[in-house]
């Protein structure tokens, strides 16, 4: 794979909503001029709580490439629990950035040979106004805090747009919280 | 006879638990059943049974004390649905695990 | 303006902007979002049209027949076992001349079952009598579409906008929304010269004798056999329709061109891969690769306009390489690729004809790694150069329960 491709995997459950949380950080990457933000989702036959993943890939030329990322540069898990069945970190490049969703504290956390994220993204959820279980907002600040990929504020007015109507405020919120609490390994 | 050796690969699944591996691992949230409220449990004899209708996966017994084969349990809710006394009740997985 | 969205937002993005006035589909994966999107529009008063719910792909594609009948723009999309259950009345449309525009959401046909992708749906109607054009990202989905209504128009033969299932309508990618008023100028009002209109009664494709008789004025009337040529004949011509509506496009918005194949790194290749769809793409990251890592002079042919077949481009293209290697997804069972097939008669005549391999891909979802294709080819462009363990038979790449044995009898 080509190296000035930025190449991002998340790990949620079918109806978590990884893939709007992938799509809404693919929007805020193309805005900020990646203009080659891709957001392919791997699909199986669609079943409510089964693990799943999205290929996000970043650039700032057009992509191509389509397929799967086998090669991760970094990984975005949405609920730490698919940790013991799926193998996130399968094909991640060494020192490459986990950022987890888990009420674990970062040293309880720590996987050897890369770089971990730590926000217990379900609390700061709840605490911002969101319905139990809303964590897909919450982890794109995550994200943003653990990469400094994409502006936190860029993608918290993709959340308002995105969720006009349907909690925006609370889903920003939850966000921006959500990039204030995460803890990111030195 | 010939057609022995023809058709060798066709899509067909047996009957049975497992043949899309442990399906289990999908919940999110996970059937807990009340027995104090739970029909047969309660008078002690064969009755209602309704979850046991009902589950689209065939994981629950058909026993005075229903049990569910948590490994196969897709976590759909449809036992708490139809449940006539409310006895069912969908726990978040989380409860379950061991901090 | 640039947008981010998935593939069948883009299509149905496009469909609204050339004025559609009636669609009528059926939901299917992958194909549901596009028509839940248009319906959402219609329904928010963002789309003057009539959407018509209907019980089957054979009604959306009559209802479709109707309306264009009846003098208005119409649209329908399927994937899979619903362009199949549609097929009596694809061929019926054809045969009728009327200028509809379907996106088929390319997907496996069952069984057994699948949701995934290959072109096995739409290759299956190569032969009904449409234009078939093979997309390969979001911009050309929503460009091709508008060009596509005004293709139909013009040529009176519906068009097929074949895009990848998942691979395109579900992945979200950037590209540009067109200006309404850019479209309008571009995309003429629909005009049907047979309008179903109660001041001129017509019969429209009621039984046609295999002779010609005579009409109400005693000249001579088409018969089955001619207007079928005529089907045929036109079809050719609107090869040189799609490149004067590109030149067109790209006037208006400044980009297009190569509408009937995009050819890639073809000046010095001494190699050269044929594919559709985002398989094209997919080859460009994979033969820049072969040409740095080993040297081996290959270019890529995306094969665009697929019926009619660019006979002519085809040549142009590929006679005196030394070696052509087809990699599709889809076949003619019992047979092989059906794209292979139909590079290799085109290239028949040719006095330096290229050696030319085929290989199976993808096939309901198949997971196509850019590793699997680097190898592949490499060791294709190698067989080519050696003329050696060259086979007629398709090779069916990536197999994991069965062992291909065609090419070892």
């Amino acid at each position: 794979m080509s190296s000035d491709i930025i190449e991002i995997r998340w790990h949620g459950r079918g109806g978590m909503g990884a893939i709007t949380a992938a799509k809404l950080v693919a929007e805020g990457a193309f805005l900020s001029g990646y203009g080659g933000a891709i957001m392919a989702p791997t699909f199986g036959t669609e079943r409510r709580g089964a693990p799943v993943h999205t290929s996000l890939k970043i650039s700032k030329e057009k992509i191509n490439d389509l397929s799967p990322i086998e090669t991760p540069d970094i990984v975005v898990v949405l609920d730490h629990m698919i940790m013991s069945e799926v193998d996130v970190t399968a094909g991640l490049k060494p020192g490459g950035m986990v950022v987890l969703n888990t009420p674990k504290s970062l040293e309880k956390s720590k996987i050897n040979g890369y770089r971990v994220a730590v926000a217990h993204v379900n609390e700061i959820a709840l605490e911002s106004g969101l319905r139990k279980g809303i964590v897909n907002t919450g982890i794109i600040g995550a994200f943003a805090k653990a990469t400094g990929l994409v502006d936190i504020d860029v993608l918290s007015d993709c959340i308002e747009r995105e969720f006009a109507g349907k909690r925006a405020k609370e889903n920003a919120a939850a966000a921006k919280t959500t990039y204030e609490r995460t803890q990111v390994e030195e | 006879m010939g057609q022995d050796l023809f058709a060798i690969m066709t899509s067909n699944a047996e009957g049975g638990e497992g043949d899309a591996g442990n399906t289990g691992s999908w919940r999110v949230e996970r059937p807990v059943i009340n027995m104090a409220l739970c029909t047969p449990a309660k008078k002690q004899k064969a009755s209602c049974h309704l979850c046991w209708l009902y589950c689209p996966d065939g994981v629950i017994s058909k026993d005075l004390e229903p049990e569910i084969i948590m490994e196969y349990c897709k976590g759909c809710g449809i036992c708490a649905e139809e449940c006539p006394t409310n006895a069912i009740e969908m726990v978040a997985e989380s409860e379950f695990v061991e901090e | 303006m640039n947008v981010i969205d998935s593939g069948n937002v883009a299509a149905a993005t496009a469909v609204k902007l050339a004025k559609a006035d009636v669609i009528a589909a059926y939901p299917i994966t992958p194909q549901t979002p596009l028509t839940e999107k248009l319906s959402q529009m219609i329904d928010e008063g963002e789309m003057d049209a009539e959407y018509v719910a209907v019980e089957s792909e054979h009604s959306a594609l009559a209802v479709c027949i109707g309306a264009a009948s009846a003098g208005v723009r119409a649209f329908t999309a399927t994937s899979a076992n619903g362009l199949l259950y549609m097929s009596e009345q694809v061929h019926w449309a054809a045969g009728a001349r009327l200028p509809l525009v379907m996106c088929v959401v390319n997907r496996g046909v069952g069984a057994p079952w699948t949701v995934w992708n290959d072109h096995q749906d739409s290759i299956s109607q190569r032969d009904a009598g449409w234009i078939q054009i093979y997309v390969k990202d979001h911009q050309e989905i929503m460009d091709t579409t508008i060009k596509a209504f005004r293709l139909a128009e013009e040529v009176s033969i519906p068009v097929m906008v074949c895009y990848d299932g998942y691979y395109l309508s579900h992945t979200y990618m950037p590209y540009d929304v067109p200006e309404q008023e850019k479209v309008d100028q571009f995309l003429p009002p629909y005009h049907y010269k047979h309008t179903l209109t109660p001041e001129a009664p017509e019969n429209l494709n009621s039984v046609t004798m295999p002779d010609t008789r005579k009409d109400i004025r005693g000249d001579a009337a088409p018969c089955y056999m001619d207007i079928r040529y005529n089907l045929h004949d036109e079809m050719i011509q609107s090869i040189e329709k799609f490149e004067a509506i590109d030149s067109a496009f790209q006037e208006i918005f400044e980009r297009g061109g190569n509408p009937v194949v995009t050819p890639y790194r073809m000046d010095d290749a001494e190699h050269v891969v044929v594919a559709m769809g985002t398989l094209a793409n997919q080859f460009k990251v994979v033969i820049d690769r072969i040409r740095e890592e080993s040297g081996i002079k290959v270019g890529v042919l995306a094969i665009n306009l697929y019926r009619p077949f660019p006979i002519d481009y085809i040549i142009k293209a590929l006679e005196g390489r030394k070696g052509v290697v087809v990699y599709e997804k889809a076949l003619s069972y019992g047979n092989q690729g059906a794209l292979f097939g139909d590079v290799k008669s085109a290239l028949y005549p040719c006095e330096k004809r290229p050696v030319i391999q085929n290989h199976i891909i993808g096939l309901g979802g198949r997971e196509i790694k850019t590793d699997t294709l680097y190898e592949t080819l490499i060791a294709s462009c190698r067989k080519a150069d050696e003329n050696s363990g060259i086979t007629d038979t398709p090779n069916w790449v990536g197999l994991q329960t069965v062992e291909p044995t065609a090419a070892e009898r």
